[in-house]
């Protein structure tokens, strides 16, 4: 049984435990237009543990942080953390049409913090007086982190936060957020494609289509496993034999 | 020949309502509706021309006008698949038909491109008064205003009313536009919030320097406009269009050379 599923029976205990959880979603369902986005989804996601969130397209993983941020309506229980604060970070839907300085950015978030952020996330200072526009799909991202980050969240949510980014600099952001979560304490829930950061930079997995396919720790799942859950067992097989070869 | 008083009067009018359209233009043309800007202005002539068929100040028929067209298009907008753009561009020829059968022929001229003569004292107070509330108006949602512009599901996730604030927006755009009817005319109002924002974009590379220079560019069209026409016997809106253009071209021209400026140190460096 892993930690986040682990029942208290001992009342003094379960409130305990409830303190150590940072969300508790129970019997999750969203519906939009007659459809069933998300049907009974629970899950617990403790303090400081990172939960990614994978599951093929139209699996409700965008529904399910879009319900996390309460933006749209669902019934069932979200139960965050007395204590949350929530830091976003989008998919690149960023558009940098305007001549605006990433200085200017953060500030619109925090006016002081944002110096701080930018080291943290990985970035040297002189970045904060370029334009938003000029900076690479990386180093975006990096900023997002870092609007994110800018008035100390508890909580990261990371929407395929490296979809338009290059393979070679996804891992230093995944790096970067892992280094948040370790230094920081930051609880992180990452929608993920990518098999090789799910492995190795979540604690637990929630797999999504409409219902829950897999809730549990990360280790239990072979590379197979997960492949199998991410993109159907079809593909899994063939990687399997591919592996094989 | 104007007088003193008058012409004095359309230069302060012309410094708030250029440099106030030139700060609201800023954030349109970074939106991509620039054109929206433009088509938006043209449905305030029905309205206008209400005013001046049944003697009543023709800024309210031009702002109901405005206002109402805003609210429909916003309506539109959330309810429809349609875009700003097409929901404007149906609604602007119509009412601009509508405006040109019901206005009376000897004002048309002055609906359309508008007669500094006829500038009171109290058309340059509500001016005045509607120009400085705009400005805050603005300033207060200027941060979710850009916000919303560079990632609406940032702005969503960060509790900021993306659809309430977009209507604040454009019914503040409204009321600019029908302020600046008197002065500039029904057809060039609009070029006061889209030319300065365009020259200024060409030279900015900061929010806040993007800003300033869009209301000083505006400013410096209608005040250079209203001036212009004491030497020219043309009405000022075509020379506030003109001189915002001068400014345009000189900032595209700027521009041009330092890039050009910038690629010859790259490559001999």
């Amino acid at each position: 049984m892993s930690d986040v599923d682990r029942v208290e029976t001992d009342s003094s205990n379960q409130s305990q435990n409830e303190s150590n959880n940072m969300l508790v979603v129970s019997d999750l369902s969203v519906t939009s237009q007659n459809k069933r986005i998300l049907e009974d989804v629970s899950f617990k996601v403790k303090k400081g543990a990172s939960l990614a969130v994978v599951g093929p397209n139209g699996g409700g993983k965008t529904t399910l942080f879009r319900a996390l941020l309460n933006l749209i309506p669902y019934s069932g229980a979200i139960k965050w953390n007395d204590e949350v604060r929530i830091g976003y970070v989008p998919q690149s839907l960023v558009s940098t049409d305007l001549p605006i300085l990433v200085e200017e950015f953060l500030r619109f978030k925090h006016r002081t913090n944002y110096e701080t952020c930018i080291s943290s996330v990985g970035l040297d200072k002189a970045i904060l007086r370029q334009s938003l526009g000029s900076l690479s799909g990386g180093e975006l991202q990096r900023v997002l982190i870092a609007w994110a980050i800018v008035d100390n969240p508890s909580v990261l949510l990371l929407d395929e936060p490296t979809s338009g980014v290059d393979i070679g600099a996804e891992e230093p952001i995944y790096e970067n957020v892992n280094h948040l979560k370790r230094e920081a304490g930051i609880t992180v829930l990452m929608i993920s494609h990518n098999m090789h950061v799910v492995m190795h930079y979540s604690d637990y997995v929630l797999a999504l289509n409409k219902g829950v396919l897999f809730y549990g720790d990360t280790k239990s799942l072979t590379h197979s496993q997960l492949l199998s859950i991410i993109f159907g067992s079809e593909f899994a097989l063939t990687e399997e034999e591919h592996y094989k070869e | 020949m104007l007088d003193t008083i008058t012409l004095t009067l359309g230069v302060i009018v012309g410094i708030f309502v250029g440099s106030t359209a030139g700060y609201l233009g800023s954030i349109m043309v970074s939106r991509r509706m620039a054109l929206v800007g433009d088509a938006l202005s043209h449905v305030a002539l029905p309205g206008l021309a209400l005013g001046i068929l049944f003697n009543f100040n023709p800024f309210i028929g031009a702002f109901t006008f405005l206002a109402a067209t805003v609210i429909v298009t916003w309506y539109l907008q959330k309810s429809t698949t349609l875009s700003v753009e097409a929901i404007i561009g149906v609604i602007f020829v119509l009412a601009l038909s509508i405006g040109i059968l019901i206005t009376p022929k000897v004002d048309l001229l002055e609906a359309l491109f508008g007669d500094i003569s006829k500038i009171t004292l109290v058309d340059t107070v509500l001016t005045v008064l509607v120009s400085l509330f705009v400005i805050l108006v603005v300033k207060k949602i200027y941060e979710k205003l850009i916000i919303s512009m560079i990632s609406k599901e940032l702005a969503v996730a960060n509790r900021i009313k993306v659809e309430s604030i977009n209507l604040i927006y454009l019914l503040l755009v409204a009321t600019i536009v029908a302020v600046g009817i008197k002065e500039v005319g029904t057809l060039l109002v609009g070029a006061l919030v889209i030319v300065p924002a365009a020259a200024a974009k060409n030279i900015s590379s900061t929010l806040s320097g993007y800003s300033l220079m869009s209301a000083i560019f505006g400013l410096m069209s209608a005040a250079a406009g209203v001036i212009l026409s004491i030497y020219v016997n043309v009405p000022v809106g075509p020379l506030v269009v003109i001189v915002g253009t001068v400014i345009f071209a000189g900032s595209f021209a700027i521009n041009s050379f330092s890039k050009r400026l910038k690629a010859k140190r790259v490559s001999s460096a």
